[in-house]
C-alpha cells in the first residue's frame, strides 16, 4: 500500500467527492456510499468501512467535506460510542451486523451503565445477566439513559458472576431495546425537562453471541466506551452548531435528524451558565453601574476567559504532537465553577425577577432555566468530587482512594438496597 | 495567537531554571533578603554574562537580543519560581520598558545598551505616598528653565529605587492636573539633591524605596507633556510581566506543598492520601493553571499588539493576585504548624504573594479596570453624566 500523504489524501477525497456528491441523495443512500468507499470513517481499518487513515490526516478529509458541503456519517448520540466499542472489542459477526446501520443513522443506540444504586461507582452495577442455553436473561434497572426511548440497541453493563470480585463479575452486552422485557420511562428533572430515562429490564433476553469480549470482561469494554464519551460530547456540540442551512433533499433530511436528536439537549447551554448574556443583562437591568456587581462580573469573566485559554493551551500542545500538561484534565472542574458563578451573577442582575419563571421571568424564562439547570453541571459526566480524585491521582500522582469492595465476592459487598 | 511554547522556548526556560536553581537556592534568598541592596553583584553579573537575561527584550540594535514578551515572561516566571532577589524586574520591565515606550531613538541608543548588559540598573518612579497607580495622582513637579529640568517632590514604592543607577521619573508641569502636563524624565541615582531611603517591607525579597527630590537635575525622556501614554503602556506591560512572575511563584508553592503532603506521615499514612488533601491539591492545580493561562495569553497578546491588551492585562493581574495569595494560604495550611515557622521556606513565597498582590494595583482595582475598558462606564463617570 502506498503511503498516505496530506496531498495524496486531499487529491483522493476531493476526486471521490466530486464524482459522487449530490444534494439529491437520500441521507441513508449517501451514507451507505460513504461506508462503501471508506470516506465516512476513514480512520477505521480498511476491512471495516475505513481507510486506515492516520488521525493526523483526518482534518484534511473534514476540510474537503466542508469545502464542497458534503454531509458526513451519523455522529450524534451513543452510536459513536457503540461503534468505537464494537470496533475495538466486538466479534466480526457483531461488526458486520452493527457498524454500518449505526453510521448511516438507521439504527440508534443508548448506554445502559448507571443504575439507581451505582452512580459515580459504575462498576457497582447489580443488573443481572443469567445464562440460559443460547441466550442471557437480563433483570435490573438502569438510569440516566439518554435517548433510550428512540434507541434500537443498548450497550449493557450487567453482572454475570456474583462470586467473582466487583469488576471481574461484569460483562458487556448488546441488547435489543424493542422487546417486551424493556420498559423506558422518561425521568423528569428539577428543571422540568426529561433528557434522560429510567430503563426497567424484566426477563429481557440477549442472544449469547451478542456478549462483547467474553464473560468477566465487561469493565474493560465499558472503559473503552467511557473513554470515547467526552470526545462524542464535543462533536455533538460542534455538529449541532455547524448544521448547513443550504437547500437540498439531503440537507432537509439532515436537519430533520438533527432537530430530533438535539431536542432533549436544548437546555444544555443554559446549564453552562450563559456567560454570553451577562453583559447584556447587566446593561438592561441597570446593574452595570453597581460597583459590587461589577466586581462579580469581572470575577466571572476572568474565570471563564482563563478556562477558555487553558483549553486552547491543551489543544495547542496536542496539535503540536506534544503531550498535554495538567491543563488538559481541568476543563470539567472549571466548567462547574463557571456555571455556579454565572448563576450567582445572573441572580444578582435579576434581583426580584430571579423569583419568576416562564413567560413572567426575564428573557422569557431563560434566566430561570439557567438558575435551575446549573446544578447539573457539577454532577453530569462525573461529579466534581470524582473529578478532583481523578486529578489528584492521575495528574498529581497522589495515593488512590482505598478500595474496600474490590477484593471479595461481590455478593458480600454492602450496597444500596441490600442491607 | 500562540497558545503553547516552542521547543526553543522550552529549552530556554530549562536553561534559566538550571541557572536559578544553582544561583538562587532559598539559602541564598534568605541571605540576600537581609541585605540592604537585596541582591548579589556577582550573581547579577553571571545572569548577564552567562545568559544575557537583561538583554532579552531589548532590540538588537541597542545591545539586546530582540526577543519578545513571550521570552521575557519566561525569564520572569522562572525568577518568580526561584524567588530570585535581584533588581531584574525594576531594570528590564520598568526602566527599560519606560525608555522603550517614551524615549527618542537617540535616547534609547544612549540608555539601553547599559541596561542590556546589566551594567546599568534602572527603575521607574511613579507612585507617591498616596499609593495610587494612576498617572493622574502625580504631584512631583518638573520645572523647565532653558534646556534644563529640575524635579521637586517625592516618590515612594519605587522598586529597587535605593540602589538603581538610573531612575525614570513621572512628573508634572507646575499648575497642571489630571493626565495633562505629565512628562517622563531620567535622573542619575547619584544625582545631587536626591535622597533615597530603603523602606521596611513586608516582603524582604522585594526592595522598595522612598525618594525625595530637591531641585534634582533631570533629562527629559521623549516629549514634554506627553508622558501619560507611554507611562500607561509601561504599566500594562508591568502588570502582565508581574502576572507571569507571580504564576511562577504560585506553581512552586503548589509543587512544594504537594511534595510535603506526599512525605508527611500522620495516622499511619502520608497526609496526601487523605481525600481532603487530594481535593485541595486538585483545586490548587486548577487555580494555578488558569492563572498561568491568563498570564501566558497576556504575554502573547502583548507581542501581537492586541487591541484589548488593557483588559487582558487587568484580567491576568486580577487572576494572578487572587491565585498566588490563595495558593500561599493553602500551602501554609498543608504544612501545618511547621508552615508557620521562620525556618520553613513557605513564608518567603507567602510574603512575595502579598507584595505582588498589591503591586501595580490589587485584584479589586484591576477588575474595575476590566469593566471600565469593556465599554462599561464607571459608576463615577456615569453619575456625572
Amino acid at each position: 500500500m502506498t503511503e498516505q500523504t496530506e496531498a495524496s489524501v486531499r487529491a483522493e477525497v476531493r476526486a471521490w467527492l466530486e464524482a459522487n456528491w449530490s444534494t439529491d441523495h437520500s441521507l441513508v443512500d449517501w451514507r451507505n456510499k460513504l461506508m462503501d468507499a471508506g470516506w465516512g470513517t476513514p480512520h477505521w481499518p480498511t476491512e471495516w468501512y475505513g481507510r486506515n487513515l492516520p488521525v493526523g490526516l483526518q482534518p484534511i478529509v473534514e476540510e474537503e467535506f466542508k469545502r464542497i458541503g458534503a454531509v458526513g456519517v451519523a455522529r450524534v448520540g451513543i452510536r459513536v460510542l457503540a461503534a468505537a466499542t464494537i470496533l475495538t472489542h466486538g466479534t466480526d459477526e457483531q461488526k458486520k451486523r452493527f457498524l454500518r446501520p449505526s453510521m448511516t443513522g438507521e439504527e440508534a443506540w443508548c448506554q445502559l451503565f448507571s443504575e439507581p444504586g451505582s452512580g459515580s461507582d459504575a462498576a457497582g452495577a447489580v443488573t443481572r445477566a443469567d445464562r440460559k442455553g443460547d441466550h442471557y436473561v437480563i433483570n435490573g434497572q438502569k438510569l440516566w439513559t439518554s435517548g433510550a426511548q428512540k434507541a434500537d440497541f443498548g450497550l449493557l453493563l450487567a453482572r454475570t458472576d456474583w462470586d467473582k470480585t466487583k469488576h471481574a463479575g461484569l460483562s458487556f452486552f448488546i441488547i435489543d431495546m424493542h422487546q417486551p422485557g424493556v420498559t423506558v420511562q422518561p425521568l423528569k428533572q428539577m428543571n422540568g425537562h426529561a433528557t434522560f430515562n429510567q430503563v426497567f429490564i424484566t426477563d429481557a433476553t440477549v442472544p449469547a453471541n451478542w456478549l462483547v469480549a467474553g464473560e468477566g470482561k465487561g469493565w474493560a469494554v465499558a472503559t473503552t466506551t467511557l473513554m470515547h464519551e467526552r470526545r462524542a460530547a464535543d462533536s455533538l456540540r460542534s455538529w449541532g452548531a455547524a448544521k448547513s442551512d443550504r437547500p437540498g433533499r439531503i440537507y432537509d433530511e439532515e436537519r430533520a435528524e438533527a432537530e430530533i436528536a438535539l431536542a432533549p439537549y436544548k437546555w444544555y447551554p443554559n446549564r453552562a451558565g450563559r456567560i454570553d448574556l451577562i453583559i447584556p443583562r447587566a446593561k438592561e437591568t441597570g446593574k452595570l453601574d453597581d460597583p459590587a456587581v461589577r466586581q462579580e462580573i469581572a470575577r466571572l469573566l476572568t474565570l471563564s476567559k482563563s478556562a477558555e485559554w487553558t483549553a486552547r493551551r491543551a489543544r495547542s500542545a496536542q496539535e503540536q504532537g506534544r503531550p498535554q500538561g495538567p491543563e488538559g484534565s481541568l476543563g470539567k472542574l472549571a466548567a462547574s465553577h463557571i456555571a455556579r458563578a454565572a448563576a450567582r451573577v445572573h441572580t444578582l442582575l435579576s434581583g426580584a425577577d430571579s423569583m419568576l419563571a416562564g413567560a413572567d421571568g426575564p428573557h422569557a424564562g431563560t434566566i430561570a432555566e439557567i438558575l435551575i439547570s446549573v446544578p447539573a453541571t457539577s454532577i453530569a459526566g462525573g461529579t466534581d468530587e470524582i473529578q478532583r480524585n481523578i486529578i489528584a491521582e492521575r495528574v498529581l500522582g497522589m495515593p488512590k482512594e482505598p478500595s474496600i469492595d474490590s477484593d471479595k465476592p461481590y455478593r458480600d459487598v454492602p450496597r444500596n438496597g441490600a442491607g | 495567537m500562540k497558545f503553547s511554547f516552542s521547543s526553543e522556548q522550552e529549552e530556554f526556560r530549562a536553561a534559566v531554571r538550571r541557572f536559578l536553581a544553582d544561583r538562587s537556592p532559598t539559602k541564598e534568598v534568605r541571605r540576600l533578603m537581609d541585605t540592604e541592596s537585596g541582591f548579589d553583584r556577582d550573581a547579577w553579573k553571571a545572569l548577564n554574562s552567562e545568559l544575557g537575561l537583561c538583554a532579552v527584550r531589548i532590540p538588537e540594535s541597542m545591545g539586546g537580543h530582540g526577543f519578545g514578551f513571550g521570552e521575557h515572561c519566561i525569564v520572569l516566571e522562572e525568577m518568580g519560581r526561584a524567588l530570585l532577589c535581584a533588581p531584574y524586574f525594576a531594570s528590564t520591565v520598568l526602566g527599560a520598558g519606560a525608555i522603550l515606550n517614551a524615549g527618542t531613538p537617540m535616547q534609547q541608543q544612549a540608555l539601553l545598551p547599559g541596561i542590556a548588559s546589566g551594567e546599568t540598573i534602572a527603575t521607574l518612579a511613579s507612585t507617591e505616598d498616596g499609593g495610587s497607580w494612576d498617572a493622574a495622582a502625580t504631584t512631583l513637579t518638573a520645572t523647565k528653565s532653558g534646556s534644563r529640568w529640575h524635579l521637586n517632590g517625592h516618590k515612594s514604592f519605587v522598586l529597587d529605587g535605593h540602589s538603581a543607577d538610573l531612575i525614570v521619573v513621572l512628573a508634572r508641569a507646575p499648575g497642571t492636573s489630571g493626565k495633562d502636563g505629565l512628562s517622563l524624565l531620567t535622573v542619575q541615582g547619584a544625582a545631587s539633591g536626591l535622597s533615597r531611603r530603603a523602606l521596611t517591607t513586608l516582603d524582604p525579597t522585594r526592595k522598595l524605596a522612598r525618594l525625595t527630590f530637591s531641585d534634582v537635575e533631570a533629562q527629559l525622556l521623549g516629549e514634554e507633556g506627553q508622558g501619560a501614554a507611554p507611562f500607561e503602556k509601561t504599566m500594562i506591560e508591568a502588570a502582565i510581566c508581574l502576572s507571569n512572575e507571580m504564576v511562577g511563584g504560585a506553581a512552586r508553592l503548589r509543587e512544594d506543598a504537594l511534595a510535603y503532603a506526599m512525605m508527611r506521615m500522620q495516622f499511619g499514612r502520608v497526609i496526601g492520601a487523605f481525600q481532603s488533601m487530594k481535593h485541595k491539591q486538585a483545586d490548587m492545580l486548577l487555580e494555578v493553571e488558569l492563572a498561568k493561562s491568563a498570564a501566558y495569553f497576556a504575554a502573547a497578546a502583548l507581542d501581537e499588539q492586541d487591541a484589548d491588551i488593557a483588559v487582558t492585562a487587568s484580567l491576568a493581574k486580577a487572576c494572578a493576585s487572587d491565585t498566588y495569595l490563595q495558593t500561599a494560604i493553602h500551602a501554609i495550611q498543608i504544612h501545618g504548624g511547621i508552615g508557620f515557622t521562620w525556618d520553613n521556606d513557605t513564608h518567603l513565597w507567602f510574603k512575595r504573594a502579598k507584595s505582588s498582590e498589591a503591586l501595580f494595583g490589587d485584584a479589586h482595582l484591576h477588575r474595575e479596570r476590566m469593566m471600565a475598558q469593556m465599554a462599561a462606564p464607571t459608576p463615577a463617570s456615569n453619575a456625572t453624566a
